[in-house]
């Protein structure tokens, strides 16, 4: 096996692992980077930093990224076993791109804090990596409604797996990070509570605000922070639910990929679904409730 | 686990199934314990009913589609069951390597491609797909796990190549990809005017070319006229690639058939027009060009959802591979059929397939000529003209291809495919399909 894949217990070394002839190009790449000669709009990264790696969308982006040129890949989730499956996956892939793996608490602050300082803060490859490096903050957990609904822990826990953890991911980006892209996925569902999922749409509605917010506050930094909104996608997550009209992962990955490319502030996967929500948000409340959806 | 409407390639129904997605090959053994009996599905590429099952379990595996570990050395890949034969040859393709067997789509799983032990246009020197299988692991609905190989249970490995996913789960595949310059081929299309004409220019191009396959007029009617395409792997490092040949979605894109037109495109007024059609088309492309692997082995997975052109009713496709030594004489009165029925298509597909003893005890290929025609689905009368055309398949000693098949006899099964009773024996009784109710009777 070609491929350079290591594994590694904080972010710091691991991602080391990768050769300084690679960062010393890396921050070259901004506008004029070989990103123009793909045809590409914005600029394509040399760094991606994805965290909840595992998921569908995550995994279906990160090859994406790597096929586009980006020749480091972090992966960061909880699970080592589906970790060093996806890093096997994507080293057959692209053998010559250096893929890292690395567990963590995604939910505690002090956890997050230091392994965003581990892969951006001063001195580390991804600070080197400059406009180069793209982070993409995408777990989350889809309970059924409800379940959370049954119990007030359990709704709890989605808010903070869902809403809370993914905020402070890209708080903490935000916070060390003086380059490159910070881009989370939230979801149609926090576009407009509706009764069916609610509790999960909340947490995304929450990232929303935090992901507004920093835009805001980042408006005259290099740094660009982008919204994901995917539409129903079929993934393990949605396997409970009827198929029919859930978009083909890939497809969507292909639009979020570009979508983050090129620094858009909200990015709708499938494009559609921006039409979709903005009647959604504007049917007025009493008519709303008489529907069932 | 949610209830779908699901239809195979040929849409000749539209049934709700029980689908069920297999979310690792760890998990398949409590998945399939609990939801058995079914089927494993993958891209619904099959014509007919192999991988349905009405009101029953569809074990989706589509979302398995990793890589396991790739020897560069050997060009030894071991992956996933879901991964698409698309995926493999995009990656591959600039590593310099390629599956050595592929079938006309590259939107097939592995696991599909094992299942169906599909052959493609260089059937007489590679072989089926099977005889480039190294290992499979298999799940069975009793939580048995086998491993099999050409060399270890192969017994499980004669059922399980071409065993239409009715001996257990595949939950990994290894296989040996085949060295390539690149993926460029030297193509070259030849027109004949005849049927020895097609068998001897046929016979010519086996001894040069690894890929020969030809495209046959079903509407002429006694000039059997065609065009013979064949080629060879060739290095062309000058060229680029084009647009949308590199990337995981790269196939994405290109034009859609958007709708289920109210009848069948392909009927009686537009046949001979678009024999004539695409005859003229091939015939301007006469001569030698390098051309990329995708519009050579895949012409038609440029246009998505193709099989929608032929309506709402569906089709059924016809394929059949005929005894070299009446291959002529059961072409020839199967295209006369057909010809005299004004139904079929444009895409009649002629050509010849080696010697080799396949592996699979129900695999298709067998020495001879096949043949493959489309047929929209006009109800009585087409099922009549496939009887009539089962009949000369059956008087010549051949078979009809089970992937292809949604209403074959089961006398003409059995005739064709002498080792199935060898095969129930590995048959997992938690697996069935409609295929297998059909003509394996569980």
């Amino acid at each position: 096996m070609a491929a350079a894949v290591s594994k590694g217990s904080s972010a710091g070394s691991a991602w080391s692992a990768r050769s300084a002839g690679s960062s010393g190009s890396a921050g070259a790449r901004g506008s004029a980077g070989s990103a123009g000669s793909r045809g590409n709009s914005g600029a394509w990264p040399t760094d991606v930093v994805v965290v909840g790696a595992t998921s569908a969308i995550a995994e279906q982006c990160t090859r994406l990224w790597l096929e586009g040129g980006a020749s480091t890949a972090l992966l960061i989730g909880r699970s080592s076993e589906k970790l060093d499956a996806m890093a096997t996956d994507l080293g057959v892939r692209f053998p010559s791109a250096v893929v890292t793996t690395l567990v963590a608490d995604l939910v505690t602050p002090s956890s997050i804090s230091s392994v965003v300082a581990g892969f951006a803060g001063p001195g580390t490859p991804g600070a080197a990596a400059g406009a180069g490096l793209t982070v993409l903050v995408a777990h989350g957990s889809m309970t059924e409604q409800e379940e959370s609904q049954a119990s007030l822990a359990a709704a709890a826990s989605v808010l903070e797996v869902t809403g809370v953890s993914p905020s402070l991911w890209i708080e903490a980006c935000a916070d060390t990070m003086t380059a490159g892209t910070i881009a989370v996925l939230g979801s149609v569902a926090g576009d407009r509570g509706r009764r069916k999922n609610y509790i999960y749409g909340a947490a995304k509605a929450l990232i929303e605000a935090m992901t507004e917010g920093l835009q805001h506050r980042l408006a005259a930094s290099p740094l660009r922070v982008v919204l994901v909104k995917p539409g129903p996608t079929a993934t393990p997550m949605t396997a409970s639910l009827p198929q029919k009209g859930l978009a083909d992962v890939s497809a969507v990955a292909g639009e979020i990929v570009a979508g983050v490319n090129a620094g858009a502030a909200v990015v709708y996967a499938p494009k559609k679904w921006m039409l979709i929500m903005g009647v959604v948000r504007n049917i007025p409340s009493p008519v709303f409730n008489r529907l069932n959806f | 686990m949610s209830r779908q409407r699901v239809s195979s390639w040929g849409r000749l129904s539209d049934a709700e199934h029980e689908i069920v997605p297999i979310t690792s090959a760890g998990a398949a053994p409590s998945i399939l314990a609990t939801t058995a009996p079914g089927v494993a599905r993958g891209m619904e590429r099959s014509y007919g009913d192999v991988a349905l099952n009405r009101g029953g379990t569809l074990w989706d595996a589509r979302g398995l589609n990793r890589f396991l570990g790739f020897d560069a050395e050997t060009g030894i890949l071991t992956c996933e069951p879901g991964v698409l034969l698309r995926d493999i040859q995009a990656t591959f393709s600039r590593q310099g390597w390629m599956l050595a067997v592929t079938p006309g789509t590259s939107v097939v799983t592995v696991a599909g491609a094992v299942a169906n032990d599909v052959h493609g246009k260089n059937h007489s020197t590679r072989g089926t797909f099977a005889d480039h299988v190294e290992s499979l692991t298999l799940v069975r609905t009793d939580g048995t796990v086998i491993v099999c190989g050409p060399a270890e249970n192969r017994d499980w490995f004669e059922a399980t190549c071409g065993g239409l996913g009715l001996t257990g789960l595949i939950v990994s595949v290894t296989i040996r990809l085949k060295r390539v310059p690149g993926p460029w081929l030297l193509a070259e299309n030849i027109a004949y005017q005849s049927l020895p004409e097609f068998f001897s220019l046929s016979d010519e191009s086996e001894a040069e070319f690894e890929h020969v396959v030809s495209w046959i007029d079903i509407t002429t009617d006694g000039g059997r006229r065609g065009i013979l395409s064949r080629a060879n792997s060739t290095p062309s490092p000058h060229r680029s690639l084009p647009r949308g040949a590199a990337g995981v979605g790269a196939t994405r894109g290109g034009p859609t058939v958007p709708f289920v037109p109210p009848f069948s495109l392909v009927n009686k007024a537009t046949l001979p027009l678009l024999n004539r059609a695409y005859y003229r088309m091939q015939h301007l492309s006469l001569g030698s060009s390098v051309v990329h692997y995708k519009p050579f082995f895949y012409p038609l997975d440029a246009i998505q959802e193709w099989n929608r052109a032929y309506g709402p009713k569906g089709f059924f496709q016809h394929q059949c591979v005929l005894p070299r030594s009446v291959g002529l004489e059961a072409v020839s009165e199967i295209l006369g059929l057909v010809a005299a029925s004004g139904q079929g298509s444009f895409l009649g597909v002629l050509k010849t397939l080696g010697s080799r003893t396949p592996i699979g005890m129900l695999s298709y290929p067998q020495e001879g000529v096949n043949l493959t025609i489309d047929f929209p689905n006009l109800g009585a009368s087409t099922l009549a003209l496939l009887s009539r055309l089962d009949d000369v398949v059956a008087q010549a000693g051949g078979r009809l291809y089970l992937a292809k098949d949604a209403r074959m006899p089961v006398s003409l099964f059995q005739a064709g495919y002498p080792r199935y009773t060898e095969f129930l024996k590995y048959k997992d009784p938690g697996m069935s399909s409609e295929m297998s109710r059909r003509l394996l009777g569980s």
